[in-house]
């Protein structure tokens, strides 16, 4: 399928990366949008709230991000593609329902544009420090997709590609912006309508009492409906078993939970988007992600042309993690470094994955300013030699 | 197999998901059939009428009744309901919950959605305890009521749910006990028809928790107390209809009002401003 031509802004744009994500969200087909003010996250429903009018959309400001993160959730079983947008104390808040999502195989965007925590933090000022918090914020065993842009672009790309994966997936989908890609302007080229890819709801075909919304008929998905197909479905937050009924027991929790885990994990190389370049026979590889990223790019290079060998990893898609991508890496570098805005988090992932055959070191801080690049700079060469 | 009686409910339920779970002499069932008579009564088809409960004894309703359904986390069902409802213009949505739900962990949903006038029914089911998590307090537990959390009496101040929602612009709100089982019918009905944010209250025994907590007695002696103590005064000012405990009880029909929905109040507004430019939200359609 592709992008709605009535509703898509083709055409050269100097934005900001909130604006951005926005247009992308409408150019993925996103109707409805229902969030609450929260800096630096505000202006993608400043701009929502503008657009949705004059194409058919509805934007609703909630009472808070816990209403806004459910009200989402009503519109996708009515039928209609939604997201929320947030950020620090609201995605706190609403990862009550990022569990819904997850257990009602509900595809929902999640947007959070970070800024500095813990509580309130720094509201104005960029961080990476919920890395963690998407994969594990919400109580109990289940799996996410989570993809950190590093442009105004990829912020207006890849916003389309959460909701083409949350369709795919049935699951929450994080879209992982900071406050500096939030806020930061740049050419972003949004294509005709016609070279969009949108990937479209399948909804079961399966007459109602042939179907049973959660039973596995082909592949690893179960087939989605909508309200008013005749279904009658139910949905709960539950353990359900395949008629979406209550149904709590251990045996009906391990095959429930483990299939919400697998129907993700088994897709790693299929929904994972990484870049990796010069890894083989570097001394370093630096591995980062998001904004941060773009000063890791800036640093290589810089060092490339001082004769140093240095690969380097971005990873697009923080979750499922890349666990193939990153062995092979440590196959073939010497040493990896991992920058990120916080004092740790995906470098727990690349530790555990590496498992002692390189060392792994880490460029980090609390949050509240990129990552300098002499301090990327420094740490690589102290590393290289 | 004509002569076989058939229950008039029967098509509103899930069958294969009985028996239910709630105990004997339990308010909840009773409400679920005045609910089930008046979704005939209004005659809305069922593939168009969609509930939404949050977590509690109450909050199981959504379970059992055979249309599209969901079962949401607690205190959050109005605003899944908001976005049900908004995108499907075409259909009735009902949530369906207790008092513990609505009113305490969703209290703030639930003015937010009477105050914005969106298109649902809340039907409440007051009996004054968390009935799931073993009989705790609640904001409308009465005055001196004892609860698990409360072993010497309630201490606060409670709310008077009618007065709360007709305070927030609900379009009709009306408040029965299960006694009342054909008025309540008739207000469901009605509700069910309102364009809008309509609100009842149901007044509803827990004979496991509540009453014997209390030495109220069994379900039958509550119903007793509810005919003997209940007065009908339609169009009652909605702030003197305040409980106690074991206090009278004034029922009724107590609001009606109509002002736009807050689907209604958008397409004014944006037709206002943006004349031709503006494209109404269908929803799904
Ligand atoms: S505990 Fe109380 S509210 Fe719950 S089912 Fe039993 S009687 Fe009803």
């Amino acid at each position: 399928m592709k992008a709605d031509p009535t509703a898509v802004a083709s055409g050269m744009h100097f934005i900001d990366g909130n604006e951005a994500c926005g247009e992308g969200a409408i150019a993925a087909g996103c109707r409805f949008v229902a969030g609450y003010p929260i800096t630096p996250s505000t202006e993608v429903v400043e701009n929502i709230a503008r657009r949705f009018p004059k194409i058919g959309g509805l934007f609703i400001q909630m009472e808070d991000e816990i209403a806004s993160s459910t009200c989402v959730q009503g519109a996708v079983w009515a039928g209609l593609k939604a997201m929320t947008v947030t950020s620090g104390p609201g995605i706190s808040l609403m990862m009550e329902h990022v569990g819904l999502a997850a257990i009602t195989e509900c595809p929902t965007v999640f947007v959070n544009v970070q800024r500095g925590g813990p509580s309130t933090g720094l509201p104005t000022l960029p961080a990476q420090q919920d890395v963690m918090q998407a994969r594990w914020g919400s109580h109990g065993d289940y799996e996410v997709i989570a993809v950190a842009p590093s442009s105004p672009q990829e912020c207006f790309d890849h916003v389309i590609t959460c909701f083409n994966l949350a369709e795919k997936y049935r699951c929450p989908v994080f879209f992982m912006m900071d406050e500096t890609v939030g806020h930061m302007l740049g050419k972003v080229k949004i294509p005709p309508a016609d070279e969009i890819e949108v990937v479209e709801r399948v909804y079961t075909k399966r007459p109602p009492g042939e179907y049973l919304p959660y039973k596995i008929y082909d592949g690893d998905q179960p087939e989605m409906v909508r309200v008013g197909m005749g279904h009658r479905i139910h949905s709960t937050g539950l353990t359900h078993d395949e008629r979406g009924y209550p149904d709590m027991n251990a045996e009906a929790q391990d095959k429930m939970v483990r299939r919400l885990c697998s129907k993700i994990n088994d897709h790693v190389d299929e929904i994972s988007i990484a870049e990796s370049d010069q890894v083989e026979g570097s001394d370093v590889t630096i591995v980062s992600y998001g904004i941060t990223s773009r000063v890791v790019a800036y640093a290589v290079d810089l060092l490339r042309e001082q004769g140093l060998k240095i690969g380097r990893v971005r990873l697009v898609t923080l979750w499922p993690f890349n666990e193939k991508l990153i062995k092979d890496v440590a196959q073939n570098t010497k040493s990896i470094i991992v920058a990120e805005m916080n004092l740790g988090q995906m470098v727990h992932e690349v530790e555990r994955v590496v498992a002692g055959k390189v060392p792994v070191h880490l460029i980090g801080h609390a949050g509240g300013a990129m990552i300098e690049l002499q301090t990327i700079m420094d740490k690589i060469k102290e590393v290289a030699s | 197999m004509s002569d076989t009686p058939v229950n008039p409910v029967d098509g509103l339920l899930r069958m294969d998901r009985m028996p239910h779970i709630w105990c004997g002499g339990c308010g909840i069932g009773t409400s679920v059939n005045c609910f089930a008579r008046a979704v005939a009564k209004a005659e809305i088809d069922h593939e168009h009428l969609h509930v939404v409960s949050g977590i509690g004894c109450t909050g199981r309703v959504a379970g059992y009744v055979n249309v599209d359904s969901f079962h949401t986390t607690h205190g959050r069902a109005i605003p899944f309901a908001t976005g049900l409802s908004l995108s499907r213009p075409d259909s009735k949505v009902v949530v369906y919950s207790g008092d513990g739900d609505l009113t305490a962990i969703g209290g703030n949903h639930f003015i937010h959605a009477a105050r914005r006038n969106i298109d649902m029914t809340v039907i409440c089911v007051n009996n004054f305890t968390y009935g799931m998590t073993g009989g705790q307090v609640t904001p409308t537990t009465p005055y001196g009521a004892k609860a698990s959390t409360t072993p010497y009496g309630n201490y606060e101040h409670t709310f008077n749910l009618p007065n709360l929602a007709d305070s927030c612009g609900a379009q009709f709100v009306a408040r029965w006990t299960v006694y009342h089982v054909r008025q309540l019918t008739r207000s469901i009905t009605k509700a069910l028809k309102t364009k809008g944010f309509s609100f009842i209250e149901v007044i509803a025994p827990c004979p496991t928790l509540y009453q014997r907590r209390n030495k109220l007695g069994d379900g039958v002696m509550t119903l007793q107390y509810y005919k003997d103590k209940s007065t009908i005064q339609n169009g009652a000012d909605t702030a003197d209809v305040g409980m106690s405990f074991q206090s009278d009880i004034i029922v009724g029909e107590f609001v009606e009002r109509e002002s736009l929905t807050f689907m209604e109040g958008y397409e004014k507004r944006m037709k206002e401003i943006l004349g031709d430019g503006f494209v109404p939200y269908r929803g799904a359609k």
